[in-house]
């Protein structure tokens, strides 16, 4: 099964870290997604941008509406996802406890299972973290 | 990151938020800042054996609130009790705490308290100074040291800028579109001043260049706030673009490096693309604004993997468009150096003569004049500009980087007479 492990934080806080509290963070996520990595489980992990950066295409009466910032306003948003290749969901389970462990910031990990529309590869991936 | 440097951070992230509500309520700043004081202490005594509440905001302005009531009430005991309409939305306070805070009060409410400490009273670094205090709840030892004076110096100047704020009175009343969109202007160019204290005292002063992160984190919190403004996406992408140079425009001396001269592969390209992204967003609305366009120019130079790579003739259409929303010596002195790039110095001396009166005293102008008359063979009068440029620097690093100009400059022969 293919799970999509989705992270939602309180943005204001993760975005007043220093960067050092930042790295040190990172490094420790790094350390738990290795071996999943080695393993050919972890597919595509994202981080995502400040919702300020968000753009929200609402279906609206003649054309969509393109209007700025993202989908839902709430304190918790969602900040980043992992796609993760295991045979049952006590494995993404498991994973999303041990991103949840090292990492201060994050409230929820919301594990969803999902098909593969398009396996994609990017021809530039320069928006790295 | 232990439990109580977690329970601070989620307090400095609440903060503007919760301050502004509970100024709302208390309708003065002090009690305001002690209840929240209050609340905060509360917070680091519960949060790290109960965990943090959902909504930390939620839970500090109700805490918060119930210990100020608690303060006026005692500090008024031999008068009578304060009729319930002194304070406002007092009724139903448990309804209150499940309100859901991203209702229509509380963007006004942080755009209030960043608008106080804008007074136009109060002088610039003051302004900064009260800002950094009160809304992102910097201590008075970090400012002071920021600003390179004692702790009771900076305490007397931010209790003086209150007192200043106090008398003025803070404006309550819910602002109207026209006063609400004159306020967001006046609180954008307060968070530049914030980062620009940062990004030019930051050269020498490490306490300082922490003022360009906190004046980012307040550029997206007033975005997060008003969302589709294009002016605060043009703010936030031009402080970031700016900041993603931080560390190659100064070199491990101290000395200033130019833009043509930085490691471009050291630019932080997170900062980059969050920058590039919002201009994307801003240009969308067809509003162009004075951040936007000075976003736009900084994000060619971003763009361009090396100095020749950059889009000259873009960045002087931009600083033209720039001339016209905004004009200023300034603007029309930074135009001169895109036209140097593209028809020669010759052309941008033409451009700033005009300029020479206004700018007398401005050092940029002085330095820029030296640097386009070298590249015109003109070494005298590089000379000339350069040590005028040197007695009007503001700071060492300034002062190090038009000597070391001098120097390729070489030994200035004396005209024949």
């Amino acid at each position: 099964m293919l799970y999509a492990i989705l992270c939602y934080a309180h943005e204001e806080t993760v975005f007043a870290w220093s960067k050092e509290e930042e790295d040190a963070v990172m490094a420790r996520l790094i350390e738990v997604q290795t071996p999943y990595a080695q393993a050919g489980k972890l597919g595509p992990v994202g981080r995502l941008m400040p919702t300020t950066a968000a753009t929200t295409v609402r279906k609206g009466k003649d054309e969509p509406l393109v209007l700025d910032g993202p989908f839902a306003e709430t304190k918790e948003v969602l900040l980043g996802f992992y796609t993760l290749e295991v045979e049952a969901l006590e494995e993404a389970v498991s994973f999303a406890k041990k991103l949840s462990a090292v990492n201060p910031g994050s409230s929820s990990y919301e594990i969803r299972p999902f098909y593969v529309f398009h396996p994609g590869e990017f021809k530039h991936s320069e928006t790295k973290t | 990151m232990t439990d109580i440097a977690w329970v601070e951070l989620a307090l400095t992230a609440a903060r503007p938020q919760a301050l502004g509500a509970l100024l709302r309520y208390f309708r003065d700043l002090d009690t305001a800042e002690e209840a929240f004081q209050e609340a905060c202490l509360r917070a680091i005594k519960t949060w790290p054996d109960k965990g943090p509440p959902r909504d930390p905001t939620a839970w500090l302005i109700f805490v918060g609130r119930n210990s100020g009531i608690d303060v006026v009430r005692k500090r008024s005991k031999n008068d009578p009790l304060p009729e319930e309409e002194a304070f406002s939305d007092l009724s139903d306070a448990e309804g209150d705490m499940a309100e859901r805070l991203d209702n229509s009060h509380y963007r006004d409410d942080i755009l209030r308290l960043m608008f106080i400490c804008c007074h136009p009273d109060l002088p610039a670094t003051q302004q900064i100074a009260l800002a950094l205090r009160i809304v992102s709840g910097l201590s008075v030892a970090q400012i002071a040291r920021a600003f390179l004076v004692g702790d009771s110096a900076m305490e007397q100047r931010i209790t003086r800028a209150k007192a200043r704020v106090a008398k003025a009175g803070v404006p309550f009343e819910t602002p109207g579109p026209a006063e609400r969109a004159e306020r967001l202007g006046i609180v954008s160019a307060m968070i530049y001043l914030v980062f620009n204290e940062g990004y030019s005292a930051g050269i020498t002063n490490p306490d300082s260049a922490a003022f360009c992160d906190e004046a980012i984190r307040l550029g997206r919190l007033l975005l997060r706030i008003f969302p589709a403004e294009p002016e605060i996406m043009g703010l936030l992408a031009l402080m970031l673009l700016q900041h993603s140079r931080a560390k190659t425009r100064i070199d491990t001396n101290g000395q200033i490096v130019l833009l043509e001269d930085q490691d471009r592969s050291r630019w932080d390209s997170k900062l980059i693309n969050e920058a590039l992204a919002l201009l994307d967003k801003a240009i969308r609305h067809r509003k162009p604004g004075p951040y936007q366009v000075q976003a736009a120019i900084s994000a060619l130079h971003a763009r361009a993997p090396t100095p020749k790579d950059t889009d000259w003739k873009e960045i002087t259409m931009l600083y033209g468009l720039l001339e016209r929303i905004q004009p200023s010596p300034v603007v029309t002195l930074n135009k001169a150096v895109a036209v140097s790039k593209l028809e020669g110095p010759e052309a941008a001396l033409d451009m700033i003569a005009p300029l020479a009166e206004k700018l007398d005293g401005y050092f940029y102008f002085h330095g820029v004049k030296g640097g386009l008359m070298m590249q015109a063979g003109r070494r005298p009068e590089a000379r000339e500009a350069f040590d005028r440029a040197i007695a009007l620097a503001n700071s060492a690093a300034e002062c190090a980087h038009i000597r070391q100009q001098i120097d390729k400059l070489g030994a200035v022969t004396p005209p024949a007479v």
